[in-house]
């Protein structure tokens, strides 16, 4: 058989298609905050305060956008040990922003805020729910990784993983930040 | 280095990451010839477009049988069949099928059609044939993500499937599923379980999208091969990609007005629920929106007629210039209406919701958007006409089925100047008119944009020919019968005789059509049996049919005649083709054809390319 000379391509094809993944699920969250535009102009919109742990887990998801950062630098120095540390971290800091969510939505439904309350309140356990799905995406994402890491029989130089992992990461992070100022003012 | 593992770690050697040629880790190292891997998890675009194809087609049987059972209703209204017992048991008791059954089928017609058939079938098959092929990749962008969308497409058919065989029948509020119906299983038995497997099955659908249009897109702008400028794309890729754009931008938002629906039937929310009574009992929902989802869904509803009808507008203005032997008439004006439809797709949708109270001066905007549209629509349609217009025409079925797309577009085209008038719509609203506008211009239209890609890529799928005569029988059936089933709906629907009732009999104003409805019911069936026939021939001439001899039996210019007649995964032996010129050098400087792959001579290059 003859041998096939190699495809080109401009960026990697797994960085070219997360940007274009990222576009797509940022359409689903316009859908979602449209709608929640759209009802809001209509009669009877209630208006509460957001529990004040959404921000504490807005901290959280900040500095593991930080130490995600950090390990793919640490990976391509080749650092494997530090590498493995931060992804673990990065991988805890996500759950812990998750156990923050759930604790939010006990807060909600300890006020008097319950999922099948109005819309204005409907609209925030969805939203949190469906990006908290995303955020947990991201942390199986880096389990993968971190499985690899470990793996002795083949190792891995290419960066291009941890980069688009890196890269999903920021976008939740940054997503979360949209909803809650959106969910901040838009109330 | 096995050409399977040139494929899969050609990624890693072109980031400059692998050491070696073995540097690629995990998955999917798979030998050639391994039955699974070949033919059912396979990795390799044009098996994953089979699978796309011909798991449309079965479901396209299915979708059609449907549309056979209830016309015999709409057309025999007083006649009783024993054998629709036999098969539908309680669900056609003494022969007829009963009032819940007819809305089953109608919503399970559109569902498959507009979903199953012309969107996984259409654009699942071509765009996973056509793009690696016509661009010069060896495969797609990410072909796991590529064989997960079709699996995802299998898991979405599964369901839906066996929504069909549940007890209370599956989804029956019509294929848009608008709550307050869809929300509550109290409203109707079609609202029960057989909804949840509806949306369930439809959001596995919308992840088979994403991933498809994901890998669409990436191929298309990223992997093109070396000379292949977006200029010197083919059309059919140009349509692939602006399909992928509408659908990786619409699908989340109906996947996010599916999810509060999802709420608002099992969480007790009520995003779409305000002030009801069902079965005489108040329900505590209160303050919800049944427009908002409207919004949601028509929000893809509207791209998604887009999604149907442009890779059937791709493909066919590919055939049409290969068998008319012409270049293909205003290169450029065909991508630029193509980006002008992508763009107005986005901004149409209330037309669809005219008479839902949308206040009339936000109304006027939209009627003056959906307008627009006939610009670029007018646009292709003249420039189809002008592509063939005293060329050398080879009447092959694949072009036969363009030129009947051509004609279908225009006479369902124009019935939508009609509808996007909001001062006729309200008349004509939820009428035959509607069904008779939307089944030529997207149903019909799309599927003869299908039929000729199937008959003119079918060599390059399995390296035979189809059977011409069982083809032009298939055509000319197909033609006359698609007008004589839906021009007399339009009749129907201007005298005000609304849709999705289940017996007009009882209807003084509506009897006189009657008749009518029973001619119609005749011709389903005749169209059908034609239907069958090209079945049997694609199956038949799959294992039996005439044998490719030659790798460019249409002689055409673009890349996927360049390969051997049936590739192997990675599509080109040796060196991947480079492109020096458009794919449409046809009857240019008295030679037939010049492929992409011939470098310009000296005068080409004085005169500036094509």
């Amino acid at each position: 058989m003859q041998a096939m000379s190699v495809q080109r391509n401009k960026i990697h094809p797994h960085k070219y298609s997360l940007w274009i993944a990222m576009g797509s699920i940022t359409m689903m969250f316009i859908g979602f905050t449209s709608a929640y535009v759209v009802k809001r102009a209509q009669a009877n919109w209630f208006t509460f305060q957001l529990p004040m742990i959404f921000w504490i887990s807005t901290a959280i998801i900040l500095s593991s956008s930080f130490t995600v950062q950090m390990a793919v630098k640490q990976f391509r120095n080749r650092h494997m040990q530090r590498y493995k540390q931060l992804i673990t971290l990065t991988a805890v800091l996500g759950v812990a922003f998750a156990v923050c969510q759930w604790i939010g939505f006990m807060q909600m439904n300890a006020m008097g805020l319950p999922l099948n309350g109005p819309a204005s309140v409907s609209f925030i356990y969805v939203i949190v729910s469906v990006h908290l799905l995303h955020v947990l995406g991201g942390v199986v994402a880096l389990l993968i990784m971190f499985g690899r890491a470990f793996r002795t029989r083949v190792r891995t130089y290419s960066p291009v993983p941890i980069e688009v992992a890196a890269t999903y990461w920021h976008f939740v992070d940054a997503l979360w930040i949209y909803l809650l100022i959106f969910l901040s003012i838009a109330r | 280095m096995s050409n399977e593992a040139t494929l899969h770690s050609q990624q890693e050697v072109m980031h400059g990451a692998a050491a070696h040629g073995h540097g690629h880790d995990d998955h999917e190292h798979h030998h050639e010839g391994g039955f699974i891997s070949k033919y059912v998890f396979s990795m390799d675009h044009k098996t994953i477009a089979k699978q796309f194809l011909i798991t449309g087609i079965l479901w396209a049987i299915v979708g059609a049988f449907f549309s056979v059972l209830f016309r015999l209703q709409l057309g025999f209204p007083d006649t009783s069949f024993p054998w629709l017992e036999s098969i539908l048991g309680h669900w056609a008791k003494g022969g007829h099928i009963s009032p819940e059954a007819y809305y089953a089928l109608v919503t399970m017609h559109g569902t498959i059609l507009v979903f199953f058939v012309l969107t996984a079938g259409l654009s699942g098959t071509f765009s996973n044939l056509l793009i690696p092929l016509q661009v010069g990749a060896r495969d797609m962008a990410s072909p796991f993500m590529n064989m997960l969308s079709y699996w995802f497409f299998f898991m979405a058919s599964c369901v839906m499937m066996c929504s069909l065989f549940v007890q209370t029948g599956p989804a029956s509020g019509g294929w848009t599923s608008y709550p307050p119906l869809s929300a509550l299983g109290d409203a109707s038995i079609g609202s029960k379980i057989g909804m949840d497997l509806w949306l369930t099955s439809m959001a596995l659908f919308v992840v088979s999208q994403l991933l498809g249009g994901l890998n669409y897109i990436s191929t298309i702008l990223n992997m093109r091969t070396k000379g292949m400028s977006m200029t010197k794309l083919p059309l059919t890729i140009w349509s692939f990609f602006f399909t992928a754009v509408l659908g990786v931008l619409s699908f989340p938002v109906l996947l996010s007005g599916f999810i509060l629906l999802l709420f608002d039937r099992h969480a007790g929310t009520s995003f779409y629920l305000s002030e009801l009574f069902v079965a005489g009992k108040a329900l505590s929902n209160e303050g919800g929106s049944a427009i908002l989802y409207q919004h949601l869904f028509w929000f893809l509803g509207h791209p998604e007629v887009y999604i149907i009808i442009l890779p059937a507008m791709g493909m066919v203005s590919e055939i049409l210039a290969v068998n008319a032997r012409k270049p293909i008439f205003g290169y450029l004006a065909m991508v630029g209406s193509m980006f002008a439809i992508a763009i107005l797709a986005f901004l149409v949708w209330a037309h669809h919701m005219f008479v839902t109270g949308l206040n009339p001066f936000l109304g006027a905007f939209f009627v003056l958007l959906t307008l627009l549209i006939a610009v670029p629509s007018a646009i292709k349609v003249f420039n189809w006409i002008t592509t063939i217009w005293r060329g050398n025409i080879r009447f092959t079925p694949g072009m036969l089925f363009s030129i009947g797309f051509v004609s279908t577009f225009i006479s369902g085209g124009l019935t939508g100047i009609w509808l996007g008038n909001s001062s006729i719509d309200i008349h004509l609203h939820d009428t035959y008119f509607v069904i008779a506008h939307f089944h030529i211009v997207m149903g019909v239209s799309a599927f003869f944009g299908t039929f000729a890609g199937v008959y003119h890529w079918f060599p390059k799928m399995f390296g035979r020919y189809l059977n011409n005569t069982l083809s032009y029988i298939h055509f000319w059936i197909t033609l006359l019968g698609a007008y004589l089933i839906f021009w007399p709906m339009h009749y129907e629907g201007m005298a005000g005789m609304p849709r999705r009732y289940y017996d007009y009999s009882n209807w003084e104003s509506f009897k006189q059509f009657g008749d009518l409805n029973h001619f119609i019911s005749i011709v389903v069936i005749i169209v059908f049996a034609a239907q069958l026939m090209f079945v049997f021939n694609f199956f038949y001439s799959i294992f039996k049919g005439r044998k490719l001899t030659t790798t460019n039996p249409w002689s055409s210019t673009t890349l996927e005649w360049t390969t051997p007649i049936n590739p192997g995964h990675g599509n080109w032996p040796g060196e991947i083709p480079e492109v020096y010129r458009w794919p449409y050098d046809y009857s240019k400087d008295g030679v037939d054809f010049i492929p992409q792959t011939v470098p310009l001579s000296k005068d080409e290059e004085a005169a500036g390319g094509h």
